[in-house]
């Protein structure tokens, strides 16, 4: 369940973790205009127009379908533009198609996660880069093994132990395997690696301030900006993460995209109320995109660079 | 190396700082010593810790604990009674049909859905790397996919895809073709099920690309260049080379990724049809026969089987593309060898 919550990345490369990271960007980045930098002809916005019209138009049509009812939406041609019934469509998804619960579920679940994964990562980030201790490379090893472990292998055993532990159908079930996240802690080792200077910790030490309080008054204040994207990087896996919850839930109390399972088992016949239900499960996400595109696009280049 | 100044905490209190744990300011030095020197040990494992243990837990002992199972017969409705059967699940996989039929769908599927989408990435990537207006847009719109849950994404390429009213056969419509019924035509549903993967992943890999083009040193090109280099061949001969290792690695990953195809052959299939991947097991997966096994069978050993010889398939197939890549590395040997 640890292995894939995240975008994995391959091996550190010095320089490039630290800068262009989150909002802040205090000077412009050399590294960006390192690479080839030929100025975009006509047709290279032609095909990148394409590509951006292929990325946005299912969504796009899904708003459009959502919006319209469903003989329009079963027409030939099929519609193109929106419709009159937006709003009723979504209240009725949240109500027949149980997506108000899913996604009250999905913000527990989802944001639990992002959470945890966060200090946990920030937490063992920290001790990777800047502690000494015995087997610190051994663990770190370890925790990069761990990302190759897919999660097929241990659902079976899972489901067991969460119904000998009474959490069957239950959020926690779906929670704690989750909890960490070895990329995680990979992507904050690096982080932290480069942006946290040695002496900062050494001044904290020599004031006599335990380890806690390192983390706490120096870590966490540099360690904002990372701890950010992976926070948001953290939450779509969470929110769109499907094997596990489909197993372990069911539709008396489910996660987002389990409810949506539900829409494409043929109960609900209503083309426009299926398209209505998918459209609220991505629209928190979408938000989300719309604000912090950028940084979650830094954030996943960041961790990308090359071994 | 603060380990090595235990003196250090003695000295600094006296200073501006502010008592960190309040309590210890006035206790005797060689306690307050004592405790420096544990915190300096013990606290790295402490800060480690939460990791391993959530991870023991939850997937490795689970790991091991699934190899156990998938020795045993065990039904979903009574867990506890595990019957030990030695290796009758394997064998009855082997000889089992909708296995090979799982197996076969599943590197078909994967194979479609890898190839194009790594492919699309690579081509998406130069374009993406060009200096140019909206390049935030262009970005973050390719990435726009990738926030969109299987679920939404299947429900929507599904009405797409439909056999009577959906979009793309009224375009396939315009240019004379006859409605496809992608759901039952086995090719045509395992093209639709690799569109839902290309569509969602072909912007993520290509951002994982961008980054790597960024930092091939600008001298490689200008060298091409006086060398008389097109943009193409520069492309291929510094480029490709220069972003290697990202390649490698997004292989890696959509391999791992393919050999788990799930929620889209699930829900593209609709209905009660879902989980056997179509009226005729025509794009069941391995993922899907794992979980058909186990939670509409209730043989949960079986089910324990099928997570097992998922994971040795997908050691084969690394194995498979060690032998391939040191064969060819083989072959051209002698070209230079920049990337590490």
């Amino acid at each position: 369940m640890t292995t894939d919550s995240l975008p994995a990345r391959a091996e550190p490369r010095p320089g490039d973790v630290q800068k262009s990271t989150g909002r802040t960007r205090r000077r412009p980045t050399l590294r960006i205009r390192a690479g080839r930098q030929h100025h975009a002809g006509p047709l290279a916005y032609v095909l990148l127009a394409i590509a951006a019209l292929t990325s946005l138009f299912p969504l796009y049509w899904t708003m459009v379908a959502a919006s319209t009812d469903n003989t329009r939406v079963t027409q030939t041609p099929p519609p193109l533009l929106p419709g009159p019934n937006l709003f009723e469509n979504l209240a009725r998804a949240w109500d027949e198609a149980a997506m108000g619960k899913a996604m009250i579920n999905s913000l527990i679940v989802a944001g639990c996660i992002a959470l945890a994964t966060v200090l946990f990562a920030t937490l063992a980030g920290f001790a990777f880069a800047k502690l000494r201790f015995k087997a610190r490379n051994v663990l770190l090893m370890l925790v990069i093994g761990t990302m190759m472990v897919p999660p097929q292998l241990s659902v079976v055993p899972l489901f067991m132990m969460m119904s000998d532990l009474g959490w069957g159908q239950k959020l926690p079930a779906v929670i704690f395997p989750t909890l960490v996240s070895a990329v995680g802690v990979f992507f904050m080792r690096q982080y932290l690696a480069e942006a946290l200077p040695d002496e900062l910790v050494e001044a904290g030490r020599v004031d006599g301030a335990h380890s806690l309080r390192i983390f706490w008054s120096i870590v966490l204040p540099i360690a904002r900006p990372a701890m950010s994207v992976l926070f948001m990087i953290t939450f779509v896996h969470a929110w769109n993460d499907f094997f596990w919850p489909f197993i372990a839930l069911d539709m008396s109390n489910p996660t987002v995209p389990v409810a949506l399972t539900q829409l494409s088992a043929g109960y609900i016949r209503d083309q426009s109320l299926i398209m209505a239900g998918a459209l609220l499960g991505t629209l928190p996400l979408l938000a989300m995109f719309v604000v912090f595109g950028r940084q979650i696009v830094g954030g996943i280049m960041q961790g990308a660079v090359k071994g | 190396m603060a380990a090595s100044t235990p003196v250090a905490p003695a000295g600094g209190p006296a200073g501006k700082h502010p008592a960190p744990g309040a309590p210890e300011d006035s206790a005797p030095p060689r306690r307050r010593a004592l405790l420096h020197r544990l915190d300096v040990r013990g606290a790295p494992y402490a800060f480690v810790a939460p990791f391993f243990i959530v991870f023991a837990a939850f997937s490795f002992y689970p790991l091991v604990y699934t190899s156990w199972i998938s020795l045993h017969r065990v039904e979903l409705a009574t867990m506890n009674v595990m019957e030990w059967v030695a290796f009758d699940n394997y064998v009855a996989l082997w000889e089992d049909e909708r296995f090979w039929n799982a197996v076969g769908n599943t590197i078909t599927l994967g194979v479609i859905s890898t190839v194009p989408q790594l492919l699309m990435a690579l081509g998406l990537a130069h374009l993406l790397n060009y200096r140019m207006r909206g390049s935030t847009f262009f970005r973050v719109a390719a990435l726009t996919p990738y926030a969109t849950s299987v679920g939404a994404a299947a429900l929507v390429f599904t009405m797409l895809f439909e056999r009577d009213f959906g979009m793309i056969n009224w375009m396939l419509g315009l240019f004379g073709f006859d409605n496809v019924d992608f759901e039952n035509n086995k090719w045509a549903a395992q093209i639709a099920i690799s569109t839902i993967v290309i569509w969602r992943w072909t912007g993520y890999n290509a951002l994982l690309y961008l980054a790597a083009m960024q930092a091939v040193p600008r001298e490689r090109y200008e060298a091409a260049a006086i060398d008389g280099a097109s943009r193409w061949q520069q492309f291929l001969t510094v480029t490709v080379p220069g972003i290697r290792s990202t390649i490698v690695f997004t292989i890696v990953l959509s391999t791992i990724g393919a050999t788990q195809l799930f929620g889209e052959p699930l829900i593209f299939g609709q209905g009660p049809n879902g989980i056997t991947g179509g009226a005729d097991n025509q794009y069941q997966t391995l993922g899907l026969l794992l979980y058909e096994e186990g939670w509409k069978n209730y043989q949960m050993g079986r089910a324990a089987t099928v997570a097992w010889v998922m994971f040795l398939l997908l050691v084969l197939v690394f194995v498979i593309q060690r032998v391939v890549r040191r064969a060819a590395s083989r072959r051209s040997a002698p070209t230079r060898s920049t990337a590490s």
